[in-house]
């Protein structure tokens, strides 16, 4: 029950924004629709006339529908951009093959006994199309449009990625905020909206053969109202566009921070992490919100906007390992903390490039870094015990524990075994309390906020200070899990506010104040 | 007022119609005979240009209708289906009024027309905005000739239009067809398989078999005087009946008893009443004899005398 109270609370309170949404889920579903059903049902009408035209023009819209939504937004990112304009293409690419396949198969199926009757009654070719095939398809093809319809509204949630708005973005929040609520509102009006449009098409296609003809009429002018809901926002140009992940959007140390602690005032879109760079980099986007050691960092010469007023929370990395199993095998405390200091920012910066970017083995980017620094010895093969290593599901924690199996191996008699991927902090985090594995990388803004929950007092006391915020968690997982941290490793993967390095010398903006300074002078 | 010169149809690699020629006159009824396969659907459908044939020309009234436009051709050309062909989205009457409404009559002579048609082929008003769907076979046959009735087209093509129906009411509809003044008037090009049916309603039969005409005449001509063994095998199982249903008291008349006896107490027929007409008559009115007349003469006529009427005609002819 108190769980419906929030969400109405919820909802209550982003009711405009909810609003929003929903009006652009609406126009990027129609839009796409309209322009489907516009190129689709002549296709299907031209290949139900010439057998060998059907299987190519099927086929390709049949490869289109099996292109993974989000790997075919990706796609139009270098083609079209991001916004409206490659949401609406890629939305029309996925309604188009059940258009042409249902117009193509109603045509088909059309009695040859009517047809002939119509051809020697007299009818022109376009009369026999008008006047006989189409209305005896028209209920397989609406049944196309109705598929089409559904599939829509649901792949329409990921124009949220690449900043064409739609309840999609409270979705993919809620989803990396971990906020049931903010998931709920925008998962429910989806699923409304699909289940409402399927029942009005049903209504439409049931309807009285006589009022057929009404019908064929006003379905264009229905989607083209709907359609009409959504006026394609235009981006102003010569001013700064910011995208940020939906996750950014919604905390306090990202985009709510920004505005009370910065002022900053900048107009922004919602997109997806794994566009974001690439869309910087293509100069679609002028800032967004990244991990400061981010592989594509470097790829995309991207550089980082100094954080001068500290509301991004420091994220260090350091080895977390149970208590218990330190006391058993002493001679680990120093092997793990030989990483500590050797790697900072840049370098992991870089290390993650060749991971991410160069689609090196992380393996063997850690051999390397060790046999680098000195610190790689041969595998002793030892078998005096072994020691369970997890990782997180990302480059750089992969590249972390690779390097930590071979410093035990190297300098202990101890095997190791690592378990590699395990999904996100909570699972992780479960392992460890878990007897699963014994040890794994954690950052000290995630174990603050995402694992102590540590309360507003708590986060103004420790001020965004690395060592303050090290040391209270450290304390509290020794006392609460007995969990130890080592020593830090050096590197701070933390939010930033990012931007092209050539723009960023142009404009002469390297803080966030500056840009906030930058900004408030262009209005 | 129907020419075919030399028509020959090819499909791929098959000649479905193989260079054939016929002539049919204004108001006959003109039946392509023949077994599945032999080409008589294809040659129909080549009258309004459904099937372009592959050589020769076909004239209606003299004018070559490959110069024509097609549409404008077949809406001057009734056309019947064997399965009604009726638009299903259509209501009957909407059906009906196809052709006018191609001819773009006004509304009122189009309702008209509907119902005048609807009437004279037995079909309820109450079906006037009913779906084809709703009706039994039998009456979606009589929307079908309606339809192809509707704008009054000199020339009727009906492509088997009674094969669908079962045998009951496939000969109520066909008896309803023959009594309309319009199966009269018209010139009608009528396809079946049916051999009773061939009997039944041609004044000529064209007798088809592998793309070729083999016989062209009257049923009469055709029993009697076929031009091959094939013909005359063709009639072989129904023979007797055919030719009782083929032969009229007038092509009897010289071998028929003058009547001396008092005429007027027996009751009188036709002499356009054929043989098996004549003995279902006497058979069911239990009566020992009829007259006949014809040009002022008067025959009498009982069981025994039309039978040997009709052998003597067999053995002249």
């Amino acid at each position: 029950m108190e769980q419906q109270q929030n969400l109405w609370n919820f909802i209550v309170q982003q009711r405009d924004k909810l609003l929003d949404q929903t009006i652009a889920h609406i126009g990027l579903t129609f839009i796409s629709l309209l322009i489907a059903v516009a190129i689709g049902l002549p296709l299907g009408i031209f290949i139900a006339r010439r057998r060998k035209a059907a299987g190519i023009v099927l086929n390709i819209a049949g490869i289109l529908q099996t292109i993974p939504s989000i790997a075919l937004l990706g796609f139009m990112i270098p083609l079209l951009g991001i916004g409206p304009l490659p949401a609406i293409t890629a939305l029309f690419l996925y309604a188009l093959l059940p258009i042409i396949r249902n117009t193509y198969t109603g045509i088909k199926e059309t009695d040859a006994s009517v047809l002939e009757a119509a051809t020697a009654m007299g009818f022109s070719r376009w009369q026999v199309l008008t006047k006989v095939e189409l209305p005896l398809a028209f209920p397989v093809i609406l049944a196309g449009i109705r598929t089409a319809t559904v599939i829509n509204v649901g792949v329409a949630t990921l124009a949220a990625y690449i900043a064409a708005g739609g309840l999609g973005e409270f979705i993919f929040g809620g989803i990396s905020l971990n906020n049931t609520n903010m998931i709920l509102a925008g998962a429910i009006p989806a699923a409304l909206l699909a289940i409402l449009f399927d029942f009005l098409l049903s209504r439409i296609q049931k309807i009285n053969l006589k009022k057929l003809r009404l019908a064929v009429w006003l379905m264009p002018v229905i989607i083209l109202l709907l359609s009409s809901f959504y006026v394609i926002p235009s981006f102003e140009k010569n001013k700064l566009l910011a995208g940020f992940t939906p996750e950014f959007m919604g905390r306090q140390d990202g985009y709510l921070g920004l505005k009370s602690v910065y002022q900053l005032n900048i107009k922004n879109v919602v997109i997806s992490d794994a566009v974001m760079y690439k869309a910087a980099y293509e100069k679609k986007l002028d800032i967004i919100s990244g991990y400061s050691t981010d592989g594509r960092l470097k790829a995309f010469d991207l550089v980082v906007l100094d954080d001068d007023r500290h509301i991004f929370p420091p994220y260090y990395a350091a080895p977390v390992i149970r208590a218990d199993v330190l006391k058993t095998y002493p001679q680990l405390e120093n092997v793990l903390n030989m990483l500590s200091g050797k790697i900072n920012d840049s370098i992991m910066t870089a290390l993650n490039y060749e991971v991410d970017y160069l689609k090196q083995s992380p393996e063997k980017v850690a051999r390397n870094f060790l046999l680098e620094n000195d610190l790689y010895k041969p595998p002793q093969n030892g078998n005096k015990g072994t020691i369970r290593l997890g990782s997180k599901i990302f480059g750089e924690q992969y590249i972390l524990i690779n390097m930590y199996a071979m410093l035990i191996r190297g300098y202990t008699n101890l095997n190791v075994e690592t378990k590699t991927g395990l999904g996100g902090t909570k699972i992780c985090f479960d392992a460890l309390t878990n007897n699963q594995i014994d040890m794994y990388p954690e950052y000290t803004g995630t174990g603050l906020l995402a694992i102590l929950n540590a309360s507003a007092n708590t986060l103004d006391k420790l001020k965004q200070n690395k060592d303050s915020i090290y040391h209270y968690v450290s304390g509290q997982f020794k006392q609460k899990y007995n969990l130890t941290w080592l020593k830090p490793i050096g590197f701070n993967n933390a939010y930033a506010l990012m931007m092209r390095r050539k723009q960023s010398d142009e404009l002469n903006v390297h803080s966030i104040s500056e840009l906030t300074n930058y900004i408030d002078k262009q209005k | 007022m129907i020419e075919a010169k030399n028509i020959t149809k090819k499909f791929r690699q098959q000649t479905a119609v193989d260079n054939i020629s016929f002539n049919i006159e204004e108001g006959e009824n003109f039946v392509l005979l023949g077994t599945s396969g032999c080409g008589k659907t294809t040659t129909l459908k080549m009258l309004n240009r459904l099937i372009e044939p592959t050589a020769g020309s076909i004239y209606i009234n003299q004018k070559n209708i490959e110069e024509q436009n097609a549409e404008t051709l077949r809406r001057s050309i009734g056309y019947v289906l064997q399965n009604t062909g009726l638009f299903p989205h259509y209501t009957v009457a909407e059906n009906i009024a196809v052709v006018p409404n191609l001819f773009k009559w006004n509304k009122e002579k189009i309702r008209l027309r509907v119902e005048e048609l609807m009437r004279k082929l037995h079909l309820s008003k109450e079906y006037y905005n009913a779906y084809p769907n709703e009706l039994s076979g039998g009456q979606q046959q009589r929307v079908g000739l309606a339809r192809a009735l509707a704008a009054d087209a000199a020339i009727l093509l009906m492509d088997e239009p009674f094969g669908a129906l079962d045998p009951i009411t496939r000969t109520k509809v066909r008896t309803d067809f023959i009594n309309l003044e319009e199966f009269k008037k018209k010139t009608i090009v009528l396809v079946t398989h049916d051999v009773q049916e061939a009997f039944e309603l041609a004044d000529r039969i064209c007798l088809m078999d592998k793309g070729k005409i083999i016989q062209t005449g009257t049923p009469a001509e055709l029993l009697f005087k076929p031009v091959d063994s094939f013909v005359k095998t063709f009639f072989d199982e129904q023979r007797l009946q055919l030719e009782y249903k083929s032969v009229t008291l007038q092509m009897l008349w010289q071998f028929l008893k003058d009547d001396h006896s008092n005429t007027s107490s027996l009751k009188e027929i036709s002499s356009q009443t054929n043989i098996w007409q004549a003995l279902e008559y006497l058979n069911t009115n239990n009566d020992d004899s009829v007259s006949t007349k014809n040009n002022n003469t008067v025959k009498e006529i009982n069981y025994a005398s039309l039978m040997h009427a009709f052998n003597q005609y067999k053995k002249y002819n």
